[in-house]
């Protein structure tokens, strides 16, 4: 097969199997959802988002030359922003601009 | 579907937008730099729609990976994504054919705006609102990985650190949910598990392990409760 075909064959399968995952819930209890699962869906957004907070830092050196400050800085920043203004668009920029900032100038 | 929820989507949007351009360029940029023309990062961000998985499907395509282990790296970094599909069955049942678009659509950072309680006013139709938000996010994410791919490397801006917007909102919505919620265990539980399994297993593994032990302990959590409120 050429080398485009099999890009496509990749992308396929890539698109599908998210895709499938994506659906599986919907597939399997769109009709009638057992209470266990509708339990689930109401607890499972608050473990969910410290859980994706985990994954975004998962790369953060500890041991590493910066020690992981430019992230527990910027993750307080955002902390605070958000305590004081309770606005998600200044938190974001607020937060990366600081991020930005350390990793580039301070630590850079 | 009217002004007050396209509006209203449109804000809420904001965040996304601007981490998603940015993210979707780099995209667009990496794939570009393999020799892939603008029209695989339009083809891939259309059909997968998938962040993380679009930047390690650049090295698997370049890297002219096998279909099994294609299959498998796709099963392993989406996994996720049935947890959110499952916290949405209750608010995407009455949507109808727009159902099928927003899981369609349903990625880390669409999730992490509709998975919450949006308070939305009257004028604003819930099923429109999701649908909305959904496209415009992908939207989005398309025009950031086409202009990475169309402009390539011309572009040069320090952009080191830029994708810390992820992070910074996915920290506000959990300080929301924490000031929305009495019952702070589902929070905290999630945040323990997952830095326990991402110091046990590292951090290309941990996620699996992470969701099988947040599941498992949120029903053990009921079952215990409902039993102790029985005796009690």
């Amino acid at each position: 097969m050429d080398s485009y075909g099999h890009s496509l064959m990749l992308i396929a399968i890539m698109a599908g199997i998210t895709m499938l995952l994506r659906f599986l819930p919907f597939f399997l209890f769109s009709r009638k959802t057992p209470e266990l699962v509708l339990y689930l869906g109401r607890v499972l957004p608050y473990s969910v988002i410290a859980l994706l907070v985990v994954y975004c830092l998962r790369g953060t050196d500890l041991a590493g030359s910066t020690h992981g400050l430019p992230e527990m800085i910027s993750v307080l920043a955002v902390l605070l922003l958000h305590k004081w203004r309770h606005n998600t668009l200044l938190s974001v920029l607020g937060g990366t601009f600081c991020y930005m900032l350390l990793v580039q100038s301070v630590f850079g | 579907m009217n002004r007050e929820t396209f509006k209203r989507a449109f804000t809420d949007s904001l965040p996304v937008m601007a981490g998603y351009i940015v993210l979707g360029t780099g995209f667009g940029i990496l794939l570009s730099a393999k020799g892939y023309s603008f029209w695989w990062a339009l083809l891939m961000s259309v059909t997968i729609y998938a962040g993380s998985m679009q930047y390690v499907g650049v090295d698997l395509l370049a890297g002219g990976a096998s279909a099994v282990s294609t299959a498998l790296m796709t099963l392993a970094v989406n996994a996720r994504h049935v947890f959110y599909g499952i916290s949405m069955i209750g608010k995407y049942r009455d949507m109808g054919w727009r159902k099928w678009y927003a899981a369609f659509g349903l990625t880390d950072e669409t999730y992490s705006l509709v998975c919450g309680e949006p308070d939305l006013p009257d004028g604003v139709k819930p099923s429109d609102y999701y649908l909305l938000l959904t496209l415009m996010n992908q939207c989005y994410w398309i025009v950031g990985s086409l202009a990475g791919a169309i402009l390539g490397n011309a572009v040069s801006f320090n952009s080191a650190g830029i994708d810390f917007s992820m992070t910074a909102l996915f920290v506000t919505i959990f300080v929301e949910q924490w000031e929305k919620n009495r019952q702070h265990f589902p929070a905290l539980f999630g945040l323990l598990v997952s830095l326990a399994c991402l110091v046990i297993f590292g951090a290309d593994r941990f996620m699996v392990p992470a969701m099988a032990i947040i599941g498992i302990g949120l029903l053990l959590f009921r079952t215990i409760g409902r039993r102790q409120s029985k005796n009690g």
